[in-house]
């Protein structure tokens, strides 16, 4: 940051450059997966191979999805220099409205029978709905009336933990529509068909994405990394998508539970039939809402906004952008994405209960941090968000694994998050960003 | 300044009986002052004589109790910076008012951003019109894709600059353009108000510095306590008769 940076032209010859350098990867996000591999290792050697597995794999995906979600939105949160605490709660509240739909709406007040196929979307679009509305409600709460976001949210904390229970007289409400539970995990996945296609279609949109950006860069003359350089990170990332797809392929639906399947369709098995799960739907909607996520975050107006407004906020203002409207559209998509979340969680369980996404909140901001997100404001990827609840996830149930008591697994957990930050802000000091 | 400024016709722009109260205190008090074209008016006074607040009227950054602002003899109705960026006044603020985790080129179009026929932001159009609007006002710079956190002073204040420069400013508002920059880079910020002043952009010029004011202004206006002490050419007075203006309150005789 000293002067001295007038003179050195940023552009030092390409020769110079080391490896790393001239692949232009992100060391801090190459450390993050480093961390997260040797994580896996030290798991697997000490569970004798049990940790890798394609199952255990599949079900870490699955465990992490809910979480990830919200922590992309509490991103937008603490990059606009908020917190919210209230996403657990939040998240109830959207589980409970859509469990009363469906258990009390749809068949009493709208008269649809058991298993009707609009039971799913109504319900969900009830949550949406409650997500998106609470969510704006703490925005403006927030951006209008200037009321600090943790005490909006500390107070939400209280208050929608309790609507959720007030919702459903505190009793567990299930179980919930075959349809809706598709969405939890185990009970709908592409297959393997389905999952390959997926995959060659996501290799495909990421080639073209390469492709494309360095033909932007090639357009307007600007500098770009040797073409082996792109060959290199393109074959990294093809391995990296089909890998995933063959992993989660490799987990074999069990014998009995395909028996039941065929038997559903009114099919007789045939013999020595095998398949794997493949890519669970809740999966790909955490693909999505990633891609979504990162795509608004580098790619509008709003999401150059909030990071603006996040460096510094006065000069957001004084740009000409609308800041308190801005406060209550991070707040809408944290609401949104908590009531997607509250899909995937309630769907999992397969039931609404009183006490679902009970300390959400604390892990959804643990795995932000953990993934870079920085409380002063203004940096934090939507990547290291999910890899940050990647992170947390494989901690606990490797400890689990393990056979580490409960309480030792939140010792733990604790102490990793305050030296992963400690470690980040070790890594911003020496590289001056 | 050696330039003669035609000041018969209408003024570029006026801000009339302007006032601004936070509580009790009157921070701008029924101030009224003028600025032509290809002028430079230096607007002094001692700090919290009102003379930011004022210009935060201008610029949209606060809202006013009373006054109305004129621009060519229109009546203009600026309320946010968004308006004020309507009537092509751009402002440069002393602190330097950037975003420092973005790049320069996210600054420079902040608020405006060039977008893709989708609506997406366009990055690397953005990042070539900064290229070229950057490379006029200073050529050696390189640092175009890391935030501007990382930047000298001068270079930060050269993104600001170009961002006035690049959307057509025609009125500019320089809030101590120079209190961040060493010698040199000050140096180059008068002579690019020079530059800009030849265009018919006219400018106010908040400063402190008597010297610098004597040097880049035709005309001072003065505050003191929120009131409008007076309004002189620079040329007429001499350093301590500004002086006098800034500390006591007292408008020289010979005035214009």
């Amino acid at each position: 940051m000293a002067d001295n940076s007038t003179n050195t032209l940023n552009e030092p010859t390409r020769t110079q450059k080391n490896l790393l350098a001239q692949l232009e990867i992100d060391t801090r996000l190459l450390g993050m997966v480093g961390a997260f591999v040797v994580l896996c290792l030290v798991f697997n050697f000490l569970t004798d191979g049990r940790f890798l597995t394609p199952r255990n794999i599949f079900n870490l995906t699955i465990q992490t999805v809910s979480v990830a979600i919200m922590a992309t939105g509490m991103v937008f949160v603490i990059v606009t220099r908020n917190i919210d605490l209230s996403v657990g709660s939040l998240l109830a509240t959207c589980s409970a409205m859509m469990a009363m739909t469906q258990t009390l709406v749809a068949p009493q007040w709208l008269g649809l029978e058991l298993g009707h196929g609009m039971i799913a979307p109504i319900s969900i679009g009830v949550g949406l709905v409650t997500g998106i509305v609470i969510g704006a409600f703490h925005g403006w709460l927030v951006g209008y009336l200037t009321i600090p976001a943790f005490i909006v949210t500390l107070g939400g904390l209280f208050v929608w933990r309790n609507v959720a229970w007030h919702l459903t007289g505190g009793q567990t409400i299930g179980p919930l529509d075959q349809n809706f539970q598709s969405f939890g995990g185990i009970n709908g996945t592409l297959g393997v068909t389905g999952s390959w296609i997926f995959g060659v279609i996501a290799v495909a949109f990421a080639l073209y994405g390469l492709y494309s950006a360095r033909r932007a860069k090639l357009r307007h003359d600007f500098p770009v990394k040797p073409v082996w350089a792109e060959l290199v990170i393109a074959a990294i990332v093809v391995v990296a998508i089909l890998g995933f797809v063959a992993i989660l392929n490799a987990y074999e639906i069990p014998t009995r539970r395909l028996q039941r399947m065929f038997e559903a369709r009114g099919e007789v098995m045939p013999e020595g039939f095998t398949t794997g799960y493949g890519i669970p739907y809740s999966v790909l909607i955490l693909i999505v809402v990633a891609v979504v996520m990162t795509l608004v975050a580098q790619k509008t107006r709003l999401g150059r906004y909030i990071f603006a407004f996040g460096g510094n906020p006065e000069a957001a203002q004084l740009s000409g952008i609308r800041t308190r409207s801005l406060i209550v559209k991070v707040f809408m998509i944290v609401g949104i994405l908590c009531a997607i979340s509250a899909i995937v969680a309630s769907a999992r369980q397969t039931f609404h209960s009183n006490d679902i996404g009970t300390l959400d909140e604390l892990r959804v901001i643990a795995a932000a941090v953990i993934g870079g997100t920085a409380l002063s404001g203004g940096l934090g990827t939507i990547y290291g968000a999910i890899l940050g609840a990647l992170i947390m996830q494989s901690l606990q149930s490797g400890m689990a694994m393990v056979g580490v008591d409960a309480p030792y697994q939140n010792i733990v957990v604790g102490i990793v998050l305050v030296l992963a930050v400690y470690i980040d802000i070790l890594y911003r000091k020496r590289t001056g960003s | 300044m050696a330039d003669v400024i035609d000041r018969s016709g209408t003024p570029l722009i006026e801000l009339r009986n302007m006032s601004k109260a936070f509580g009790g205190i009157r921070a701008v008090d029924d101030v009224t002052i003028d600025l032509f074209g290809g002028e430079v008016v230096g607007v002094l006074g001692h700090n919290g004589a009102g003379k930011s607040v004022l210009m935060k009227m201008l610029s949209g950054a606060l809202p006013r109790d009373s006054g109305e602002i004129y621009i060519n003899g229109q009546k203009a109705d600026i309320n946010n910076p968004r308006d004020a960026r309507k009537y092509n006044i751009e402002t440069i603020y002393q602190y330097l008012a950037l975003a420092d985790n973005l790049d320069a080129a996210s600054n420079l179009f902040l608020g405006r951003e060039l977008t893709t026929p989708v609506g997406l932001v366009d990055d690397a159009a953005m990042e070539a019109e900064t290229r070229k609007i950057m490379g006029r006002l200073t050529p050696n710079f390189r640092r175009f894709s890391t935030p501007v956190a990382g930047l000298s002073g001068g270079q930060r204040q050269s993104v600001a600059i170009s961002r006035a420069v690049y959307f057509n400013a025609k009125i500019l508002i320089m809030d101590e353009p120079t209190a961040a920059l060493g010698v040199e880079e000050t140096a180059m910020v008068a002579e690019l108000i020079d530059e800009l002043k030849k265009q018919g952009i006219g400018i106010f010029l908040i400063d402190h510095d008597i010297h610098q004011v004597k040097n880049l202004c035709d005309r001072a206006s003065v505050m003191k306590n929120g009131k409008l002490v007076g309004t002189v050419e620079v040329d007429k007075v001499s350093e301590d008769d500004i002086l006098g203006m800034i500390i006591l309150g007292k408008k020289p005789e010979m005035a214009a």
